[in-house]
């Protein structure tokens, strides 16, 4: 269904397909430059594709392919992140990363890996020895053999952060259009998107479509220059009382398919173990696989034997946007005014501001940026820094596990990125996301919730 | 409603277990009782059916009814009761950290009660595959929702579990006018006994034995479970799941705090009053062990209070340190687990369970010597007990199965 009447009035300078980590850099950015930005969104909610899902690294880009554009945009991204986030109120939880070698080859590969994250401009790592991997992570089980240390790998909050990004968008004038899924388009002069909402005009698009980017390029440019094979991970979480049992981010000697089994603790205070990688043709369905997740909690316990004492807090998977290259597949197409930014497979959270950069000097408009631009802060829901409850007047906590308040409820049902679904709550949030997995608190949620979200958690008994 | 700054004790929950020990206690301290929720009662002020209250008011009650009444009892002894107030650490002393609208404060005592409850276990913690759509419950959010908030989360679901809180989910059901299309047991046989074992059968609710989830499908909200059993593969289509059963210990408290946990039952280890490994923490009630009746917390909370008034006079014996040995893998935990010889015993009875379905002969020896014993066959879930001993020593639980 579309509907031919304008969604959003006007012409924009830049229309921005997708709502994921990198559709909500992009706005940012191009909002911060000047351009007037739409932002047109499938889902009720955003971060609702390979985004929702992800293990959270603030990577360095260390072990990324040297000289490739994935490399180039990590390690602006980071660059960018580590300067942004305490004005926008994003946590920075400093960790580091161990990469470990289980086997005499994965040793073997070590130095070779040192070697490269020196040319990726990574210069502070150092091999350990083995006592001293010992030192660094106590917990880690009897196959470890050697280590070497990414002093400056960090643990960030996968939502807040593109979250931020795009309410700082919004609060510079963008605007959001949720719930409408791009269905076509023509260029005539100008863009006009077809939207399951109505029109959106723009001078230029960018194709931020993560998991249907190629579909994406086919209805509006009628060409696909990739083709995305989703790369599905699935992840266990662990209680918060495993947290203790690394203080490292714990990474295996990636191999060229993945980045492979991590464990490390998350920025709400758990643990987790995963993410597998496992190709499959579906787009929209993450399927969690119980003998998976057994073999994950297996390997969890061999990585660091005092997991298996501990409880599974939740399970999940992602997935993501891989293509037949290994590479990012940005490109601007020549006089179309249109920007494909695709297959941002799995470094899209660390890599987002620099991809926004990056497109922006692709876009090379000639705009007037804003001298004082807004720049709103986000609520902290990370475990690692004062939270909600501390503070008086908070109207009573709601969620008992992960100490979530009416106030932080309310806000983010509210304002001008307020929550449309419950994942969408959750991940503003993180109610019901704890140890007890909403026993406690989804009725009072309900209520709360009610006629506010795009499908009600509960309809009222006549 | 400002806290005080120093009671003689708080009591952290207001279920039975917590009501009764208050109320016991209010004859000789100054008592506050502390809840999370807005209401004082416990899980029975969520659970709007019979039966409750026979063992304390010698009357069939409906849930709520039963809960005011328990507060009512408390308040008329003199217990102070508040609500809105999250209990967030335990500290030697004793003295609990706490956070309410008025923010966060500390609270001394001479005696802490932690009565915190259970909840059931979740779809994660089961490792259930298949998507993450809304409509999955377990009983007590659904419950909460029907009988707190008069709201409905779905009209079809299917029900995992047939514990007796599993009936409970299809009597909350009813009462919303929401009608289960299956009820799904991965054993063979159902879990709770006859004759609510016939219930669904009675509502008409197909029961499928020896079946498990295998996949939950919806992408927003839940479509279709798919159902592994006997007969291979088959789909329902529904619009919710309750994920019923699996009772846990609600012990957060207890993670990061001084005060040891017993990773068997998941609730704090305790002697027969009930003390904790610090000696001025008492516990009581579900959150004891998975899982008891609300009459039984009731009258554990009321004997954990009496121990209490003791402690409280420094009348009560040091605290005994023998740790129970479980010698068998079929028996899933066993309380008291630091057993003394029962003189005055709050906990006076050894409570089991079993992991799995099993038959055979359970005894209990002292110091190798066996000074008690009985058949049994019995299933997870279903209450177990033992005398406690008479003599003091190293106690083993032993069962042979047959
Ligand atoms: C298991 C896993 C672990 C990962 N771990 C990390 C990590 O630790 N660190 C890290 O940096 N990165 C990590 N990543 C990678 C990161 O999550 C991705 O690179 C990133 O989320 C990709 O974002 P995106 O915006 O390109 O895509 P998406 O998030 O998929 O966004 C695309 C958006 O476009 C919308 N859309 C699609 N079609 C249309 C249409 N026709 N009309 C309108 N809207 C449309 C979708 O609904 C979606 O919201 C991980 C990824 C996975 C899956
Ligand atoms: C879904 C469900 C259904 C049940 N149905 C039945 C039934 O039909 N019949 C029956 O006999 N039993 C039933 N039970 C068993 C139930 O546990 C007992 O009936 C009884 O409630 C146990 O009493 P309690 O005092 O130990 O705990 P609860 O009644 O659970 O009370 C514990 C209280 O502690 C509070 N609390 C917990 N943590 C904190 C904290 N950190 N700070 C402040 N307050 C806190 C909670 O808010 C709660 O009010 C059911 C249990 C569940 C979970």
């Amino acid at each position: 269904m579309t509907a031919s009447a304008p969604a959003l009035s006007g012409l924009f300078d830049v229309a921005i397909i997708g709502a994921g980590v990198v559709g909500c850099a992009l706005a940012r950015r191009f909002t911060l430059a000047g351009a007037r930005v739409a932002v047109v969104e499938r889902a009720a909610d955003i971060l609702d594709g390979a985004s929702k899902a992800n293990s959270a690294i603030l990577h360095t880009g260390f072990d990324a392919p040297p000289g490739s554009l994935e490399q180039a945009c990590i390690a602006q991204g980071y660059e960018e992140y580590l300067r942004i986030h305490p004005k926008l109120g994003l946590p920075l939880v400093s960790s580091g990363a161990l990469v470990v070698a289980w086997t005499a080859e994965e040793e073997a590969a070590l130095p070779s890996l040192v070697a490269q994250a020196q040319e990726n401009g990574v210069t502070d790592v150092e091999m350990l020895s083995h006592s001293a991997m010992r030192d660094a992570e106590p917990g880690l089980g009897p196959g470890a053999r050697s280590a070497f240390r990414v002093p400056r790998e960090y643990l960030i909050d996968p939502w807040s952060a593109p979250f931020a990004y795009m309410l700082q968008a919004i609060e510079n004038g963008a605007k959001l259009l949720r719930g409408a899924e791009v269905v076509g388009g023509r260029h005539e002069g100008h863009w006009v998107l077809e939207t399951t909402r109505g029109t959106v005009s723009a001078s230029l698009v960018v194709n931020a479509a993560g998991l249907w980017g190629d579909v994406l390029d086919e209805r509006l440019i009628g060409r696909r220059d990739f083709s995305i094979r989703p790369r599905k991970g699935q992840f266990v979480v662990y209680d918060k009382s495993a947290a203790a049992l690394a203080a490292h981010i714990i990474l295996p000697v990636p191999n060229k398919v993945t980045k492979g089994v991590v464990v490390c603790r998350t920025a709400f205070g758990n643990l987790l173990v995963g993410p597998t990688a496992e190709d499959q043709e579906e787009r929209e369905h993450a399927t969690l696989v119980p003998e998976t997740l057994e073999q994950l909690r297996k390997r969890g316990a061999e990585i660091l034997p005092g997991l298996g004492a501990h409880a599974v807090t939740a399970i999940y998977a992602g997935l993501r946007p891989a293509t037949e290259f290994k590479d990012f597949q940005i490109r601007s197409h020549e006089g179309r005014n249109y920007i494909t930014v695709g297959g941002i497979r799995s470094t899209g959270l660390s890599a987002a501001l620099g991809i926004a950069a990056h497109v922006e000097r692709l876009a090379g408009l000639t705009l007037d940026a804003p001298s004082t631009p807004v720049w709103p802060t986000v609520s902290n829901i990370s475990e690692y820094a004062p939270r909600d409850w501390e503070v008086p007047g908070h109207g009573g906590v709601v969620c008992h596990c992960e100490m979530v308040t009416r106030r932080e409820v309310l806000a983010a049902l509210d304002g001008p990125l307020p929550a449309r679904s419950l994942a969408g709550l959750k991940r503003r949030t993180r109610v019901t996301m704890g140890r007890c997995q909403g026993f406690f608190c989804s009725a009072e949620l309900a209520s709360i919730t009610a006629g506010r979200l795009e499908h009600d958690m509960a309809d009222r008994i006549e | 409603m400002s806290l005080p700054p120093e009671v003689d004790v708080v009591v952290i929950g207001a279920g039975p277990a917590g009501l009764a020990a208050a109320t016991t206690l209010a004859s000789v301290a100054s008592v506050l009782v502390l809840d999370r929720e807005n209401c004082a009662g416990g899980i029975p002020r969520h659970c709007g059916h019979y039966p409750f209250g026979f063992r304390e008011f010698h009357r069939l009650m409906k849930g709520p009814d039963y809960a005011k009444k328990l507060v009512d009892r408390a308040v008329k002894a003199g217990v102070r009761v508040a609500t809105g107030v999250n209990v967030v650490e335990l500290e030697p002393g004793p003295r609990v950290g706490v956070t309410s609208n008025a923010g966060r404060s500390h609270i001394r005592s001479k005696l802490v009660l932690i009565a915190t409850g259970v909840r059931e276990s979740s779809r994660a913690q089961r490792l259930i595959g298949g998507d993450k759509p809304g409509g999955i419950l377990p009983t007590g959010a659904l419950q909460g929702m029907v009988y707190l908030e008069g709201r409905r989360p779905f009209r079809r679901p299917v029900i995992l579990g047939t514990e007796l809180v599993s009936f409970s989910a299809i009597m909350t059901c009813g009462h919303a006018g929401i009608r289960p299309v299956a009820m799904i047991e991965p054993n063979p046989t159902v879990t709770a006994r006859w004759p609510t074992g016939i219930y669904p059968w009675l509502k008409g609710i197909p029961l499928h034995l020896s079946t498990d989830i295998k996949r939950i499908e919806g992408r927003s909200w839940v479509e279709r479970v798919v159902l592994e059993g006997p007969a291979g593969e088959t789909v329902v289509e529904t619009d919710g799941v309750i994920v019923s059963g699996r009772f846990l210990p609600e012990a957060t408290l207890l993670h990061g705090s001084h005060i040891e946990r017993d990773p068997a039952t998941g609730g704090p280890v305790v002697d027969s009053y009930g003390r904790c490994t610090d000696p001025a923490y008492f516990a009581a009630g579900n959150v004891l062990r998975p899982v008891e009746t609300a009459g039984w917390s009731w009258a554990e909370g009321r004997a954990v209070g009496k121990a209490m008034c003791l402690a409280l006079e420094n009348a009560l014996p040091a605290r005994e340190t023998p740790r129970l040995n479980l010698v068998g893998d079929a028996l899933a935990w066993a309380i008291p687990q630091h057993v003394g010889t029962g003189a005055e015993a709050a906990l006076d009875r050894l409570q089991l369970r079993v992991t799995r379905p099993v038959r055979g002969r359970l005894s209990m020896r002292v110091n190798g010597v066996e000074v008690a014993s009985r058949r049994i066959s019995t299933r997870p879930e279903r209450r177990i007990t033992l005398p406690l001993p008479h003599r003091s020593g190293s106690v083993e639980i032993v069962l042979e199965e047959e």
